[in-house]
């Protein structure tokens, strides 16, 4: 499988898709949707009420490989707890995003970090803080150097953004996806104690590592 | 939490019975007689049936639901309820409810019954011939019509509210009192439905324990029907969390706030309640099909059956709020009010135009203790064609998803994917192409089907509010036509602006909308007239073959 081969040193011709499962995290209404739209669509919808999750596919071509981004999106509310529990699941990213004009989901933020935090070992997983709806700097609650502290103390990517007037959400994909192909660089340079090599990683991203949902 | 329906045990349909008879759907007659037996009527499935049979609306006073049929004001007034009680929250209701719409028209004239058993002597006069004269409560204004609000309240046994269509949260609990005098004056009896007529307002309430439905209507419809859509309502709240939950939950804590359970899916609610005022598929329960040549709708039904996966149990593609396939499961059936909460939930987001949808939901009338997953999504971009797939596996997306990718395939290459273009271009038919001059409008049902069929509603009735006096005739006759003590076969409403028929028999209903200046023998012509263009378009108007994986 092409998959196999180690990704610093992509053989003449071969180009290598890594297909990678995101998950969006936050609140009700922090804006997870109207990042995922924008990101797909780049365009903006003022009502996008989410049931249950949504699924989106986005490719993305850089250097080294093709990276195939599987964005789930989940509605976040309670009744779907038991089944957000499950989006979880073989995640290589999250986005954890919250709305700058409300401190209260900052904290829901933090609240699923626990539980992520929980559910992965630090190098299992990418996780971003997102700061949406910046273009409400008016109504502004949360401070820009409140998140990228509190960001930089857990080990997480950051950044602050704006779906409506589409500021830095492909920003964040990107280095989300960058992100996870460096540390799919390291891997096959050094195989964790684990065991996971790049020949394991091969087998388990081929349809596996997506499928556990 | 309640458990994923299984593969062994959920599977038995709770409510039996499913296919039209053992009839014999050979003969087929040209014209159907009121003597037509079931399974033989224009629309009636050639093998088999898609739904499990039912009565749908009579469902209310079936021993499943035990629901006790409403009762008037003059029934009651025998109790030896209290009546000051009764009075006070009477009247407490009343101004409640004008407190909340913001207005306080009496409307008692409006919602004074029209004569009815006026015996014409016509040979098609039969002892359940009704003939019903509209022209004093026709003489209402349009700003009337407009104001014709349903309000609907959804609260716990314990008082707490649950959900509430117009009124604010604030609003609400100001009113608590009331409501929890409502519910302790419901206490004496589990799942009954009960009415208080007040001032032109009928407050209906259906308790479903835990939860307690109240409309206050100001409706022509009967208390049985405004009972069947509080029915929907709490079916769309099952759908959402399954009986086993709910009950659950409130088993656990009397007083539990549900509202942060369903927070975020009012406007599913919203939608259903505006739904059930403009589509006719809930009055009727009965599921409309997108007008398709046969030939085409063939070709969706296999390419849809191809693509199935383990764990499918439906796959559905509809249109708007119309049927175009429905591929089941062998030995497995869908209830019309499911499908009517499936369609809903569509119906309430716009969000499933985007990517892929994956979401629990609970079928309450096929199985109200487990979810099944259901995989949304839209062919599309610019079509308005969305696939449904009912899994009975929550981790099966992937599979389901790429069955999707296999129906699109299939579609492309047996080349109907234009002709399905050219359908969805025309949506609904003309009431013209039926060629009879008069008729304005028409609602046909086949019961053994559980589909119906009906032109597009045109001139006169352009506005909004003119189609909701439409359908509101509609509901008149139906419920007239449907009355659990009194039931009318064949009843002719005569208005000023319009003139109505309807008749009912044991395979089909038909609903006729016709110029005031027809004459009622111009309408039972004009109704032969119909049967036999219906008869004639079968097999463009409904689903006649239904499929199974
Ligand atoms: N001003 C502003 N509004 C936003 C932004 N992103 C989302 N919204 C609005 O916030 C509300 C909730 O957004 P949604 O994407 O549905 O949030 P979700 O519940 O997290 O998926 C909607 O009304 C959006 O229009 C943004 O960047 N700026
Ligand atoms: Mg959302």
């Amino acid at each position: 499988m092409a998959q196999k081969e180690v990704l610093g040193t992509p053989p003449e011709g071969i180009h290598p898709t890594y297909p990678y499962k995101v998950v969006l995290l936050g609140s009700t209404s922090v804006g997870k949707s109207s990042l995922a739209y924008r990101y797909v669509k780049n365009d903006f919808k003022e009502s996008l009420p989410t049931v249950g999750c949504s699924f989106f596919t986005q490719m993305l071509n850089m250097e080294v490989a093709t990276v195939k981004l599987e964005i789930w999106d989940t509605a976040g509310q309670e009744k779907y707890q038991s089944v957000c529990h499950l989006y979880y699941r073989g995640a290589h990213a999250a986005l954890l995003v919250y709305d700058i004009t409300n401190k209260e989901t900052l904290n829901r933020a933090k609240l699923w970090l626990r539980d992520l935090e929980k559910e992965f070992l630090p190098d299992e997983i990418v996780i971003a803080l997102v700061g949406n709806k910046v273009d409400l700097a008016a109504e502004r609650e949360v401070a820009t150097e409140e998140g990228e502290e509190f960001a930089r103390t857990r080990g997480l990517l950051f950044m602050e953004t704006s779906a409506k007037s589409n500021y830095q959400v492909n920003d964040i994909f990107m280095a989300i996806a960058r992100e996870l192909l460096q540390r799919e660089q390291e891997k096959a340079r050094a195989p964790s104690p684990h065991g996971r090599s790049t020949v394991t990683l091969g087998e388990s991203r081929v349809r596996t590592g997506c499928c556990r949902l | 939490m309640a458990a994923d329906v299984h593969k062994k045990k959920g599977w038995e349909v709770p409510n039996g019975s499913l296919t039209p008879g053992d009839g014999q759907h050979t003969e087929r007659s040209e014209s159907p007689t009121p003597g037509l037996a079931q399974g033989t009527e224009p629309g009636a499935g050639q093998e088999g049936a898609m739904f499990v049979h039912t009565r749908s609306y009579e469902d209310l006073t079936s021993p499943e639901d035990g629901a006790a049929a409403a009762r008037s004001p003059e029934e009651r007034r025998g109790e030896p309820a209290e009546p000051t009680t009764m009075e006070q929250i009477s009247k407490d209701f009343s101004e409640l409810s004008t407190q909340l719409t913001g207005m306080a028209l009496d409307l008692e004239e409006e919602m004074r019954q029209s004569k009815e058993g006026k015996l014409e002597p016509s040979p098609q006069t039969t002892r359940r011939d009704s003939v019903l004269s509209g022209k004093e409560e026709e003489d209402v204004t349009m700003d009337a019509w407009r104001m014709h609000r349903k309000h609907v309240f959804v609260l716990s046994e314990a008082g707490k509210p649950v959900y509430s269509r117009y009124g604010s949260e604030e609003a609400l609990s100001s009113t608590m009192g009331v409501m929890m005098a409502l519910v302790s004056f419901l206490e004496a009896e589990k799942n009954a439905i009960r009415s208080i007529h007040a001032d032109g307002y009928k407050v209906v309430f259906v308790r479903r324990s835990p939860l307690v439905l109240v409309a206050v209507a100001r409706t022509r419809q009967s208390e049985q029907e405004i009972a069947h859509e509080l029915l929907y309502i709490y079916y769309q709240i099952l759908s959402l969390l399954t009986w086993t939950q709910l009950n659950h939950i409130f088993q656990q804590k009397q007083n539990y706030d549900l509202r942060r359970l369903l927070a975020g899916s009012e406007r599913i609610t919203d939608n259903l309640l505006d739904l059930m005022a403009h589509d006719p598929s809930f009055l009727m329960g009965a599921v409309r099909c997108l007008p398709l040549a046969a030939s085409v709708r063939d070709a969706v039904s296999s390419s849809l059956q191809q693509a199935k996966a383990k764990s499918l149990v439906f796959s559905v593609l509809l249109s708007g709020n119309q049927l175009v396939s429905l591929v089941r499961k062998k030995d497995q059936f869908l209830h019309p009010i499911d499908l009517h909460l499936l369609f809903n939930l569509i119906s309430s987001s716009s969000s499933f135009r985007e990517g892929e949808a994956w979401t629990p939901i609970c079928l309450p009338k096929f199985n109200s203790s487990g979810f099944f997953h259901a995989h949304i999504s839209y062919l599309e971009q610019e079509m308005d064609l969305c696939l449904l797939l009912v899994s009975t596996d929550r981790e099966d997306f992937f599979t389901v998803s790429d069955c999707k990718r296999r129906f699109q395939e299939r579609l492309r290459r047996r080349g109907v994917h234009h002709a399905l273009q050219e359908a969805l271009r025309t949506p609904f038919y003309s009431v013209a192409q039926v060629g009879i001059p008069d008729l304005r409008h028409f609602i046909y049902k086949s019961k053994s089907s559980g589909l119906f069929t009906s032109p597009e509603i045109e001139a006169p009735y352009v506005q909004e509010e003119e189609k909701e006096r439409l359908l509101g005739l509609y509901q008149y006759l139906h419920s007239r036509a449907h009355n659990s003590s009194r039931p009318l076969k064949n009843i002719y409403f005569t208005g000023p602006r319009e003139n109505l028929l309807a008749w009912v028999t044991s395979a089909f209903e038909l609903y006729i909308c016709y110029s005031p200046l027809g004459t009622k023998a111009g309408a039972i012509s004009a109704v032969n007239k119909l049967m036999k263009w219906i008869r004639k378009e079968e097999d463009r108007l409904f689903i006649l073959t239904p499929q199974t994986y």
